[in-house]
């Protein structure tokens, strides 16, 4: 809501400046956006009054004006503007005034001809936004007058940034009406006085839809002329407000809504069939708007009708066809009260969004249609002449809202708000905002005024004693209260302590969109199950990501790209499938690395990330989970995004918690990198549960080393021979290192060379060489009956 | 025979200790005087070949000459060790300016970092963390905190919306919802994570961060709500920092407020009043809604931004640049 503080002014007698009124609007709640000053120095420009007109001798769009500004003699002032013409009163800026642009005005010649001052636009002055031509001022005005005496300025535009309960505020009246409750001064609203019914034509008015739009107050007035100018100060104020002026009929209607609250509108009334009909539209209807788009209507939509079909949509917009043109002569008037139900989200649906239905969605004061279309049935008359009907009023009473009794306990609201306020204080606020306070028992029964359709319960009224008081004049205590111990379980790890795992080994936290591009999970082969957006901001964010892994390629692409060599990077977030078993949300841990495995360094040779740099961080994040050995399992296994020979999933505890491996060469190539990339996902949740470390005792005996060089079958895995060696040695087998790998010379082919440790020991007593022995002997036979392992010679 | 003349092998014996150059060196001359086949013991055994008178004489100067020269082999020894060592700590020597075998350090994303803060001293207030999905249904994310359907205060979230109706949650609010109906009070949560709302411009992300905070237990008010906001932000930014509230509208809250704060420019002086929070006193349908008699409890919440946080903290002055994921952004602030 914007609107021209002199206009508030002359509701509220106030001695506040507009900067200590916006600070007070502000800090109870009715946040100023925008503050701006109009007509900020204009010493020197004057009320001046055209004499004669005359064409430039030299220049065909330039004029010659005689213009009188009350001096001895007139002032010869060469002009361009279109509407320059005899007898018209505009603003003057005499020689050596300053414009507030800071031009400065000197006598000049313009094209061989003595100029003597500037004849002005409204924002040549910054008083307005109509660059068209020179700012027409009202005849009356006293010639010679300072301009700010007689525009009244300078005046402010303010800017309220409206929460959407004050729907009493989007008009001068509500504003006018808090601003006095706050103590700024004395209400003085202007005398709305009834207009003498004159004509006596009337319009039939039918409500077939009483809930939704239970009150229509019309009036037929005859013979108006719409080319009638609209007087100076009404354009004024108008603009100050930001709406432009379309001429006295539709400018009248918004200066009402503007003043009180309540959209009207006009129709022709010859391009009315027979009378008004609210109801519900028919599916099959159209109608064209007064913004020239035609909406095809159906029954969800109130609209107003007249005999032949819809000439508005209800509470949002007229009809082209039936609206005030030219040529019209009587006007029917319409100040109606429709229901929010009816009317929210109508607008938006056909991507409008109007100061009608702004109104209308949020509450229109029930109570207020009488009194609004008696000041505009005047405006108009004084304006455009004509003569008015009677007031036609269609009212279903038991459908209009009835004004709430709110109870109040005064304990209760120094209860909830921490205070010692006394109960007449609280009256004296609740009267002030235009409530009727019955304070004769305990609870009190409150009614609010009717335009205060957010106040409803006590904890409404509350907040209205709260904010009149002032928040910062309410107690502060610091944090007490029972004292309780809010620990995190040790059964789970925190995130944060995972991360700072990751950080310490290099990895930098990134943070990608939830939503990615359903083509991009699809080059993954990661689009199965994803789940669209109905509404998303672009195709490229058109799906909920299923995998943390292309936000992490996508991050070290663009990072490649801007000479990192050496790239760690981890993401924990949610992820989002659709699955087997329906829709499934998890927390999961992404890593990727690409480039150079250790920094460029003097000490260590020059070599790019591979599979077990990962691996390796997949591991040391587990155990700093607190994961045992025997909890943790990788086994190979194929995945789309992944190379076909480096690639594994995670076992935890015997369920798949994730997969890591090389990047697919299709999915990097195609990205233009020189480096492969490695990437990890894993679910957080088996990875953040813990148990309880629990002493187990510790060996008073030495252990005992076996190193055995194994000839092993090309296909069976190297964690093999591990399982097979500890099931086999029990509970002796305190560790089974695998500690060289070899190819080549020496080996059979088919067979690879592996050398594993045992480190052996027994709780109970030292281990001799022949039991040594025989564990080597028992895990050497399991593994070559099990797997054609042998000893190498 | 005649007595040997020990002056002479004393000269002899200490100038050879002395130009011993190398350990073995030094051994050899050991061995040479004082081994079993050495001079001196070869005098002592020839004492017996002297004349009864001198023996007694010149054993003693034997021996004496036996103990010195043993002495300045000892002594010698050290001096060689010593030498050897310095020599070889010598050529141990490193260039200690040269860089150390270290791990790059990595870190936490900004808004990681400015999260795990905020949620430290609320955990020190006392609160418990708790989380919740990102996909709500509308009764979590708005029913359900007293929005009512086709309501303007639902414009106010432009909401993400799946095809059949389910939502990406606009705040963290639906913690609260599904924090008290499982919960009996006393309630006092913070629940921080991730929110989405369509817009996309200089100034919104379509995903941000929040942490919202719920308190809900006999005799809270709204002077705990301010005693507990000024604390946080006291504690956040280390500062003394003037604080204002003003009415505002939540549906969820009533009173409801918006908290601003009166920044400190980096020279210390008073700068703008900044928007930092939203919070209010627990709608009572929102208690009912969880089945909590809202004359027996009352309770505070409140919301707050944590990339907001997170910019004015570190001084960062574009909020996209927290999603742009570029390293040389994110390696300032570890």
């Amino acid at each position: 809501m914007r609107f021209s503080y002199q206009w508030l002014t002359e509701w509220v007698d106030t001695e506040l400046t507009a900067e200590q009124a916006a600070e007070r609007l502000t800090a109870a709640g009715l946040e100023v956006d925008e503050l701006v000053r109009l007509g900020g120095d204009l010493d020197g420009v004057v009320v001046g009054r055209i004499d004669r007109c005359e064409p430039h001798p030299d220049a065909d769009r330039l004029k010659v004006c005689s213009v009188d500004i009350g001096a001895d003699q007139p002032l010869q002032i060469v002009c361009g503007a279109p509407n320059a013409r005899a007898g018209l009163r505009a603003p003057v800026a005499t020689v050596g005034s300053r414009l507030p642009g800071g031009l400065k005005i000197r006598a000049a010649r313009l094209r061989g001809v003595e100029s003597a001052g500037m004849l002005c636009s409204a924002p040549e002055l910054e008083i307005g936004e109509d660059a068209s031509g020179l700012l027409e001022l009202a005849d009356d005005l006293e010639i010679g007058m300072p301009l700010h005496r007689a525009l009244g300025l300078p005046d402010h535009a303010i800017e309220l940034d409206l929460t959407p309960n004050r729907a009493d505020c989007l008009s001068i009246r509500g504003i006018a009406g808090e601003f006095a409750a706050l103590g700024a001064g004395t209400l003085r609203p202007p005398r709305i006085d009834a207009v003498a019914t004159a004509g006596s034509r009337i319009v039939s008015i039918e409500l077939a839809e009483g809930a939704g739009c239970p009150r229509y107050v019309g009036r037929v007035i005859e013979g108006v002329d719409p080319s009638a100018p609209t007087p100076p100060w009404m354009v004024q104020r108008l603009e100050r407000c930001g709406v432009r002026s379309l001429g006295p009929i539709v400018d009248v209607t918004n200066y009402v809504l503007l003043e009180f609250g309540q959209p009207m509108h006009a129709f022709d009334l010859d391009r009315l069939d027979g009378g008004i009909r609210v109801r519900r539209a028919v599916r099959g209807e159209t109608l064209e708007l007064l913004n020239d788009q035609t909406i095809e209507l159906d029954e969800e939509l109130l609209v107003i009708a007249d005999h032949g079909g819809p000439v508005a949509l209800a509470g949002i917009m007229g009809g082209r066809p039936s609206s005030v043109q030219d040529d019209t002569r009587d006007i029917l008037l319409e100040s109606a009260w429709f229901d929010p139900a009816v009317i929210i989200g109508k607008a938006r649906r056909f991507g409008l969004a109007t100061d009608s239905s702004h109104r209308f969605e949020r509450g229109v004061d029930p109570e207020l249609q009488q009194l609004a279309i008696e000041r505009a049935t005047r405006l108009i008359v004084e304006i455009a002449g004509g003569t008015p009907g009677p007031v036609l009023d269609r009212t279903h009473t038991e459908a209009l809202p009835a004004r709430p009794r709110i109870e109040l306990r005064p304990d209760r609201v120094n209860r909830v708000l921490g205070t010692v306020l006394d109960p007449d204080r609280m009256r004296e606020v609740l009267e002030r905002l235009g409530m009727a306070v019955d304070h004769g028992t305990v609870p009190w029964a409150v009614v609010p005024p009717s335009r205060r359709r957010d106040l409803a319960i006590e904890e409404d009224l509350i907040e209205e004693i709260a904010r009149v008081v002032g928040y910062d004049r309410l107690p502060v205590r610091a944090p007490g209260g029972r004292l309780r111990a809010r620990v995190a379980s040790e059964s789970e790890t925190p995130i944060d302590a995972i991360g700072a795992g990751l950080q310490a080994r290099g990895f930098q936290e990134i943070i990608s969109w939830s939503f990615v591009g359903e083509q991009l999970l699809e080059r993954f082969g990661l689009a199965a199950g994803a789940q669209p957006l109905a509404n998303p901001l672009s195709q490229d964010m058109g799906v909920l990501r299923t995998s943390l892994v292309p936000g992490l390629v996508q991050t070290v692409a663009a990072n490649l790209r801007k000479q990192q060599a050496r790239i760690k990077l981890y993401e924990t977030g949610h992820v989002f499938r659709v699955g087997a078993e329906g829709f499934e949300e998890s927390h999961r841990v992404g890593l990727a690395l690409a480039g150079r495995a250790v920094g460029e360094s003097w000490t260590a040779a020059r070599r790019d990330f591979d599979f077990f740099d990962l691996k390796g961080e997949v591991e040391q994040m587990l155990a700093l989970a607190g994961l045992g050995h025997g909890q943790v399992v990788f086994r190979p296994t194929r995945r789309d995004w992944l190379h076909p020979g480096q690639s594994a999933e995670v076992l935890i505890d015997d369920e798949t918690a994730g997969t890591l491996g090389q990047l697919h060469p299709a999915l990097v190539d195609p990205l233009g990198l020189a480096h492969p990339v490695f990437v990890a996902e894993l679910e957080l949740a088996p990875i953040r549960s813990r148990a309880l470390p629990e002493y187990g005792g510790l060996s008073r005996f030495p252990s005992v080393r076996r190193d055995l060089a194994l000839a092993v079958p090309e296909d069976v895995a190297a964690a093999e021979l591990v399982t097979v060696a500890k099931k086999v040695g029990g509970d002796r087998v305190r560790e089974c290192i695998i500690f060289d790998t070899y190819e080549g010379k020496g080996i059979e082919s088919g067979f690879k060379g592996i050398a594993i440790g045992l480190i052996l020991r027994d709780v109970s007593r030292t281990l001799t060489d022949q039991d040594a022995d025989r564990v080597v002997t028992d895990v050497m036979a399991a593994l070559n009956q099990t797997y054609g392992v042998s000893l190498r010679g | 025979m005649a007595a040997p003349d020990l002056d002479e092998m004393r000269s002899t014996a200490l100038a050879a200790v002395a130009g011993a150059s190398s350990l073995r060196d030094l051994d050899d001359v050991r061995v040479a005087w004082l081994g079993k086949k050495g001079r001196l013991t070869a005098e002592l055994k020839a004492l017996g070949q002297l004349p009864p008178e001198q023996r007694r004489e010149t054993g003693q100067g034997v021996n004496a000459l036996k103990q010195e020269l043993a002495d300045a082999v000892e002594a010698r020894r050290h001096d060689l060790e010593r030498a050897a060592l310095d020599e070889r700590l010598a050529s141990e020597t490193v260039d200690v300016t040269l860089p150390g075998r270290a791990v790059d350090p990595g870190g936490p994303h900004p808004v990681s970092r400015a999260m795990s803060r905020i949620l430290a001293i609320f955990r020190g207030l006392g609160f418990a963390v708790a989380d919740g999905p990102e996909v709500e249904d509308d009764y979590h994310n708005f029913e359900a905190l007293n929005f009512p359907e086709h309501h303007p205060a639902r414009a106010m979230h432009d909401t993400f919306y799946l095809p059949d109706g389910r939502l990406l949650r606009t705040h963290t609010s639906p913690v609260q919802i599904r924090v008290m109906k499982e919960q009996a009070p006393p309630v006092r949560i913070v629940a921080p994570g991730r929110v989405f709302r369509s817009d996309s411009d200089q100034t919104h992300t379509p995903q941000f961060h929040q942490v919202e905070g719920l308190l809900v237990d006999e005799d809270v008010t709204f002077a705990d709500l301010k005693g507990m906001l000024a604390t946080f932000v006291n504690t956040y930014f280390e500062d003394d920092l003037e604080m204002r509230l003003r009415p505002s509208y939540f549906p969820f809250t009533e009173p409801s407020a918006e908290v601003d704060i009166r920044w400190r420019n980096a020279d210390g002086s008073a700068g703008r009043w900044l928007e930092v929070l939203g919070c209010g006193m627990v709608h009572p349908n929102v208690l009912g809604n969880c089945g909590i008699d809202p004359e027996r409890y009352t309770g505070y919440a409140f919301g707050l931004g944590v990339e907001r946080f997170a910019m004015l903290r570190y001084r960062v002055d574009d909020l996209r640049l927290f999603f742009d994921n570029d390293l040389r952004f994110l390696a300032q602030f570890r």
